[in-house]
């Protein structure tokens, strides 16, 4: 009992951190990944966009500010091993509390409200708010945290089309085609494209966000999903869209796909935007409540 | 692509010599505004407390802290998606002589005409650079409708504001009109080569 209090503390403390430290310094694969998008950059003005994303990545290392004023939603990924001696009920608790206490202890902005009444419903907390994926694992006694601040202007580019199956790949890569042409500059882009394909409307949209969360330009690990990935990084910067929309040819920092196998009369997919600023922080928890911070997963 | 730098509030002349894509530096008064802002404005016919007469508008909720009655330290000020607000484009150039309105994403093609009637321009700035624009930002030095909170009337004291392309200038160009209709095009080659 002491112990699962303790480590409910622990996961707790974890979560308040990642959630601020997400905000305020972004993973190096990103970095890298904006660095080498300056290289590429032809557009004048799509250059200088990048330039200034990159000057101001290094100002909020500097002045210990918050890289994007919008702290969005908080969003974990959690791997919980089989014998990880806390429940994911009160993994749940420690998250959310964690949540609250980054928000009114830094403080960062509370965006948080009734779908309807658009009141404030609590510290970047409320019904169903952090919002949890969850994926348990056999035979390991330990937990892995991922915190994902998702900002609204890029969430507002998600989309969804059940294709058919006569559609076959070709109607996943015309939609995912033209969602980003037609979200155009309201994103922030370039970004990470998350596709999620497959399983059923609802599980496409989750498998799209699942996908923002992985590191830039990892890949798929079943080899014909990595092919699709590669070609639609390829299609999506030849649309022009660039830097913030200014016209350029870095439209896209990465695009990620995760797929579950499906009906045999269904073809979903589903786009979830991930801004440049695309923040993530980690840590790997034991079962004795070491904590291990680590951006590279 | 000529480069400029314009301090606000800025005359109907100053406005005219921009073209869409230049690149602009600006310096002096801006006022921070956002939908609730707006819509008590227009929707609600409250006169606004700030002259906005040759003003420059940022589209904004800022994150701040409170030092005492109407005085407010700027923490971390960024930019906000335009697109929702183009319908207060027209009003806002015509009854009230706004020059500028600066946001993220752009502005849609409807901004264009009232835009070339009134003498404004849209400035696109770089969405998420949160941490540069606060440094930017000199001082608050007045804020009205604090009950709209953070979806006050802000005006903020400026130096080397930017850098802001002009999205929408005032002779009928838009940068976003221009990129969206040439990616329109390519898709459709592209899709027909799938
Ligand atoms: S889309 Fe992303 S980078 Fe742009 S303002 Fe929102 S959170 Fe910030």
């Amino acid at each position: 009992m002491t112990v699962a209090t303790d480590l409910q503390q622990v996961v707790e403390d974890t979560a308040a951190h990642l959630y601020v430290w997400a905000l305020k310094d972004i993973p190096q694969d990103l970095r890298d990944a904006i660095a080498a998008a300056v290289e590429r950059e032809t557009s004048v003005p799509g250059r200088r966009v990048l330039e200034t994303i990159v000057r101001n990545v290094e100002v909020a290392e500097e002045r210990q500010n918050l890289v994007c004023q919008d702290t969005g939603i908080a969003v974990y990924a959690c791997r919980v091993g089989e014998h990880f001696p806390l429940h994911p009920a009160r993994i749940y608790d420690a998250l959310k509390t964690g949540t609250e206490r980054a928000t009114v202890e830094h403080p960062l902005r509370s965006n948080a409200v009734h779908t309807i009444t658009r009141e404030n419903t609590g510290p970047n907390t409320g019904h169903r708010l952090p919002i949890v994926h969850w994926e348990f694992i056999p035979d390991w006694d330990g937990l892995d945290v991922k915190c994902v601040p998702k900002g609204s202007g890029s969430e507002n580019m998600s989309f969804l089309k059940m294709c058919v199956p006569a559609d076959g790949v070709k109607g996943i890569k015309q939609f995912v085609l033209e969602s980003i042409v037609g979200a155009g500059g309201k994103p922030c882009p370039p970004g990470i494209v998350g596709v999620g394909i497959g399983g059923s409307a609802d599980y496409a949209v989750y498998l799209a966000k699942d996908a923002i969360t992985r590191p830039v330009g990892t890949r798929n690990s079943d080899p014909v999903v990595a092919e699709l990935e590669a070609e639609l990084y390829d299609l999506l910067n030849q649309t022009g869209i660039g830097p913030m929309g200014l016209g350029g040819d870095v439209t896209v920092l990465a695009v990620h796909i995760e797929h579950a196998d499906t009906h045999m009369t269904l073809n979903p997919v589903a786009v979830n935007y991930q801004c440049w600023a695309a923040r993530r922080a980690s840590a790997h928890i034991s079962a004795a409540g070491d904590v291990d911070l680590d951006r590279e997963f | 692509m000529a480069e400029h730098r314009l301090t606000f509030p800025a005359t109907e002349e100053d406005i005219r010599k921009l073209r869409a894509g230049d690149l602009v530096t600006v310096d002096g008064h801006i006022i921070g505004i956002r939908d609730r802002t707006q819509i008590r404005i227009f929707d609600q016919g409250q006169e606004p407390p700030l002259d906005l007469s040759g003003a420059f508008l940022l589209h904004t909720a800022p994150n701040v802290r409170r030092l005492g009655p109407g005085k407010y330290e700027p923490l971390c000020i960024g930019t906000t998606t335009s697109a929702r607000m183009v319908r207060f484009t027209e009003p806002l150039g015509e009854r009230y002589g706004v020059r500028a309105i600066c946001g993220k994403g752009g502005l849609p093609d409807e901004a264009i005409e009232p835009m070339r009637k009134h003498g404004m321009v849209y400035f696109a700035i770089v969405g998420g650079a949160a941490a540069l624009e606060t440094t930017q930002i000199e001082e608050i030095e007045e804020v009205a409708w604090e009950d709209l909170m953070p979806e006050c009337l802000w005006k903020f004291r400026v130096k080397d504001f930017g850098p802001l392309w002009v999205g929408i200038d005032s002779h009928g160009g838009s940068l976003f009109h221009d990129v969206q209709e040439a990616a329109q095009k390519r898709l459709e080659e592209l899709v027909a080569n799938l």
